[in-house]
């Protein structure tokens, strides 16, 4: 029962939490991630100073970051209940079962298309 | 006997004891996360089975090679008018949420100048896609097209592969680039247009007398998730 009145409290500090200079500040953080992709794809992997064997994971870590940047601050996901938060990421679950299913199945097509 | 009976009668105020919602969320709200995640899978079927066919395939055409031109200002410029379009709809992500942040000071003003400035930042990138396409068409791209076998091979790294090998994947490229950057054009194109309705709404004064500016963070949701795509797109069509 007294439950009621601090979550009103606390989504109201979390609505300023979200104020201009927080905004700007997830903004120059996705700006710094594709300029460290970009320096990657343009200059690391061209020169030779890494292989796309490397390059290729930490595109996809760094794109997840980014995903979790734009969900979790530009669309207020991260200050949600629990439940809603919940709701949303757990089916993403059948997404990633996919790739797996679909990554292992890709390499035996290779071998049936050789 | 008696306190038992006033425990059952009293009105439990708990979050999911009924009569509100548990996520504290408005109902359309609510709807439009669960239509984002609907559209999340549908973008995931897409780029998964890119995925698999580029895995599976023995060449593929270079994106570095493929995306090497800036459109009326260098033909040898890779990956800079994708760097370009990136930030312009990372750029309109930021507007956007800058006007749902106005929305919350009810400052109607500045939640129309900010909405206008992401209106114009889609238009901007459907301008850039379109002339990519316009690019990648004139050198034979398209859906079920490849170029001629020799200006084809120029889009492939060394070792160049067989002429049957480059038609193959060629066509899967040309086929998945136009189907799933299409489709995500579709969805600028559309948040576009509901962006400029919601605007009018907000010129209107639709939300000030309503009392909150709601519609504006609902369809925010949608255009971040524009931009999410496009993340993902961005990565698995130009970087890897």
């Amino acid at each position: 029962m007294s439950s009621e009145p601090t979550t009103h409290t606390e989504h109201a500090e979390e609505h300023e939490g979200m104020n201009k200079k927080r905004i700007w500040n997830v903004f120059y953080v996705l700006l710094g991630i594709t300029c460290v992709e970009f320096v990657i794809a343009l200059y690391l992997v061209p020169h030779g100073i890494i292989t796309y064997h490397t390059a290729n994971p930490i595109y996809v870590v760094l794109t997840l970051a980014k995903a979790f940047y734009i969900v979790g601050y530009f669309m207020h996901l991260k200050f949600e209940k629990t439940g809603l938060i919940f709701a949303i990421i757990v089916p993403v679950l059948f997404i990633i079962g996919l790739i797996l299913v679909l990554t292992n199945e890709s390499h035996h097509w290779i071998d049936l298309r050789m | 006997m008696s306190t038992t009976t006033t425990n059952i009668d009293e009105v439990k105020t708990t979050p999911w004891a009924g009569g509100r919602s548990p996520f504290s969320v408005e109902y359309g709200k609510m709807m439009m996360w669960f239509f984002l995640l609907s559209d999340a899978f549908t973008f995931s079927s897409l780029l998964i089975s890119y995925g698999a066919l580029r895995f599976s395939s023995s060449a593929w055409p270079a994106p570095d090679i493929v995306f090497k031109a800036f459109p009326y200002v260098s033909e040898n410029a890779p990956l800079v008018f994708v760097g370009l379009m990136t930030f312009i709809l990372i750029m309109s992500s930021v507007t956007m949420v800058l006007a749902v942040e106005a929305g919350h000071r009810n400052a109607k003003k500045e939640v129309v100048w900010w909405m206008i400035g992401t209106i114009i930042g889609g238009l901007m990138f459907l301008g850039c896609q379109a002339l990519e396409w316009t690019h990648l068409h004139s050198e034979g791209f398209w859906w079920g097209s490849v170029p001629d076998i020799h200006k084809l091979f120029e889009f492939f790294a060394d070792p160049k592969p067989s002429a049957a090998v480059a038609t193959t994947y060629g066509h899967q490229f040309a086929n998945l680039f136009f189907t799933i950057t299409g489709f995500h054009g579709f969805h600028v194109f559309s948040g576009v247009i509901i962006n400029i309705i919601i605007t009018i709404n907000v010129l209107k004064g639709t939300y000030e007398k309503r009392g909150s500016y709601l519609m504006v963070e609902k369809v925010g949701l949608y255009w971040h998730f524009v931009d999410l795509v496009w993340v993902f797109v961005f990565t698995f069509f130009y970087l890897v």
